[in-house]
């Protein structure tokens, strides 16, 4: 604005020059400190994890009752969480990510709110519509089942906010195949499985990898809406995450530690498979 | 002209698509018919309908001894039943599959053993002269392979029918001789009715034998090519019948294509066919000068205005050279040249402008 260009002469668009160049030298600096803080905010509490945790403490919690038990429930539950996501939610996002059809935005906006939603409100939420006084609560009691601060309860907790990472990604990995290619294969004899089978997931393979993945750490990280509905009870539905807050509750720093550490590493792992997952493409 | 067959297929489609109303009503007997008309006419549907992947809200396609879809009787076979190969444009190959697993993917009858089917794909790969790239990724093949891979994985399921979707729009016009004179033998060997969609006048001269024109979802003419293109009934039948087409005899000079017509001029083209060929000029590719031009045009021809016919701000101007050739210009520059009937001028092309199209048994 004020370095107009419009100068009206070689003094002025001296001026103008130079005033732009000390304009740039501001811009790159601030944002270099802007930078230089969101880094170290970032990194210094991860580094700061490690560095309370030494590896010979770190073994040593590790094999506590409480961090192994918690350790067992974890991949257990969000190993069978992440079969379910995908078993139901990839005929979902391939419905979502290819075809049109009345309600989908509906059913769109209805995956996204787990995304959004407090995951204390998902557990409430949850604990409202299976509990033993919900919805279905009563019903549910007739045949012998309770849900609630079982082992099934902390699968239920981890699919409802794990789910939309998986069927986001994956749809969208559908949404991206050559439609031309889907037709071919049913001109060529294929039936709409076979098609789904041999054309669908193979192309979608990347996207529904990485949205696997994605979603595998967001139920392992899975805390408030589990706490709510599945309780914290070692070595039934005391995930990693429980266990932690459980240890930190009780002034066990060391263990709480040991184990976030151990967390750390298994979502950094993740993210580099995803990483190197959506990164790789072999034609 | 045609491939003697008693092959046919009858197409009756009506089907609302956004503003336009699709109405089509053809029979095809054996050759290859051309579906031609303006973009957004409705030719890929009619397409899709065919091959079951789009349902139309009426319809009856029958071949001769089988009825794919009649809406009325609630008869709809899946695009899976229907047996009618498709090619598409990029060929639509299956890019995480190799040559060879694309051709074996849709076998028919089904192999009983993974020998027969290795022996079958193996018989279809040199069929199509495409053994060497048995297991190339499609990605790695050239366009026109890409068409020769996509016509034998279509010939692999033992088509009725073949529905070959704007087959060469995205190969270079090199390229494009080649791969137009191969599919036309190729489809000729195969005796099944085909129908190709093309907004590409040059396609068409160089693989139909039947030209049903489509405008606004309707058909405006139907018949033998050669009817079409002396009988236009439409002004997209006219822009189709205005192309400029001369047989003639091909041979490679240098870095050009020469074709001589039987009347003895010579055409250049950076075509790379030999032999037997159309050349075919479109209209709006040739200039008119009053001088002897003096740009690269490597085609020249001088003759008198014979008819000057407007339409829209276009002129087609018929120039009276041997042979007679039409130019498309606008109407600045019928003003500009002060064209007049019988008046003398000088019409060019690029050598680029001069297609080719392979020829056989077309007069």
């Amino acid at each position: 604005m004020a370095t107009g260009t419009r100068a009206d002469g070689p003094a002025a668009v001296h001026v103008a020059k130079s005033n732009l160049r000390l304009q740039g030298a501001l811009a790159a600096t601030a944002a270099g400190v802007a930078v230089a803080v969101l880094v170290l905010f970032i990194a210094l509490p991860l580094i700061a994890l490690f560095a309370k945790t030494p590896p010979s403490m770190f073994w040593a919690q590790l094999h506590s009752r409480v961090a192994i038990d918690a350790l067992k429930v974890s991949m257990q539950t969000s190993v069978v969480s992440l079969a379910c996501i995908v078993v139901f939610g990839t005929p979902v996002a391939y419905l979502l990510g290819t075809k049109r059809f009345p309600g989908r935005s509906a059913i769109v906006t209805l995956f996204e709110l787990p995304l959004v939603l407090p995951p204390a409100v998902a557990g409430i939420a949850l604990f409202a519509a299976f509990g033993r006084f919900g919805i279905l609560g009563a019903q549910l009691r007739t045949v012998g089942i309770e849900l609630p601060f079982t082992w099934v309860a902390v699968i239920m907790a981890q699919s409802f906010v794990a789910l939309p990472f998986f069927v986001r990604q994956a749809s969208a990995g559908f949404a991206s195949i050559d439609a031309h290619l889907m037709g071919v294969s049913r001109t060529l004899g294929a039936g709409s499985a076979r098609t789904f089978f041999r054309v669908a997931i193979p192309l979608a393979r990347q996207s529904l990898s990485a949205g696997a993945a994605l979603s595998w750490a967001r139920a392992l990280g899975e805390f408030g809406a589990t706490a709510l509905f599945a309780g914290s009870l070692q070595g039934t539905t005391q995930t990693l995450p429980l266990a932690i807050y459980d240890q930190f509750s009780a002034a066990d720093l060391d263990a709480a530690l040991a184990m976030s550490a151990l967390m750390v590493a298994f979502s950094a792992g993740i993210l580099a498979a995803v990483k190197v997952i959506t990164r790789s493409s072999s034609w | 002209m045609d491939a003697p067959t008693d092959k046919k297929l009858s197409v009756k489609v009506r089907h609302r698509l956004g503003r336009i109303e699709l109405s089509a009503d053809f029979e095809v007997n054996g050759g290859i018919t051309a579906l031609i008309g303006p973009s957004g006419a409705g030719k890929t549907s009619v397409l899709q309908t065919i091959a079951g992947l789009l349902k139309p809200d009426w319809g009856y396609i029958a071949t001769e001894s089988r009825v794919l879809l009649d809406t009325e009787r609630s008869i709809n076979l899946q695009p899976e039943e229907r047996r009618v190969g498709m090619l598409f444009q990029d060929g639509a190959l299956f890019p995480h599959m190799s040559v060879a697993r694309n051709v074996a993917y849709g076998l028919h009858p089904r192999p009983r053993s993974h020998r027969e089917r290795d022996a079958r794909v193996a018989d279809l790969l040199k069929r199509f002269r495409i053994e060497g790239l048995a297991s190339a990724k499609p990605s790695r093949i050239s366009g026109g392979e890409r068409q020769r891979v996509a016509l034998a994985r279509a010939v692999a399921t033992s088509p009725e029918i073949l529905l070959l979707d704007e087959p060469l729009s995205a190969l270079d016009s090199v390229t494009k001789g080649h791969v137009s004179a191969e599919l036309s033998q190729w489809l000729e060997e195969l005796g099944l009715p085909s129908i190709l969609v093309s907004h590409d006048f040059a396609d068409v001269v160089g693989l139909a034998d039947h030209v049903a024109i489509i405008e606004d979802g309707h058909l405006v003419q139907t018949g033998s090519k050669n009817d079409v293109l002396r009988r236009p009934a439409s002004a997209f039948a006219a822009a189709f019948a205005g192309i400029n087409f001369f047989p003639g005899t091909a041979e490679a000079r240098g870095h050009h294509t020469e074709v001589r017509s039987p009347d003895g001029v010579v055409m250049v083209s950076t075509d790379t066919l030999t032999g037997s060929v159309g050349a075919v000029i479109h209209p709006w590719d040739v200039s008119l000068s009053l001088h002897k031009p003096e740009s690269s045009a490597m085609n020249l021809l001088h003759g008198p205005v014979l008819q000057l016919s407007e339409v829209g701000s276009i002129v087609r101007v018929t120039v009276g050279s041997t042979p007679p050739i039409v130019a498309e210009i606008t109407a600045e520059s019928v003003e500009r040249l002060s064209l007049a009937l019988n008046r003398m001028v000088y019409a060019s092309w690029k050598a680029a402008a001069t297609r080719l199209v392979a020829q056989d048994g077309m007069v």
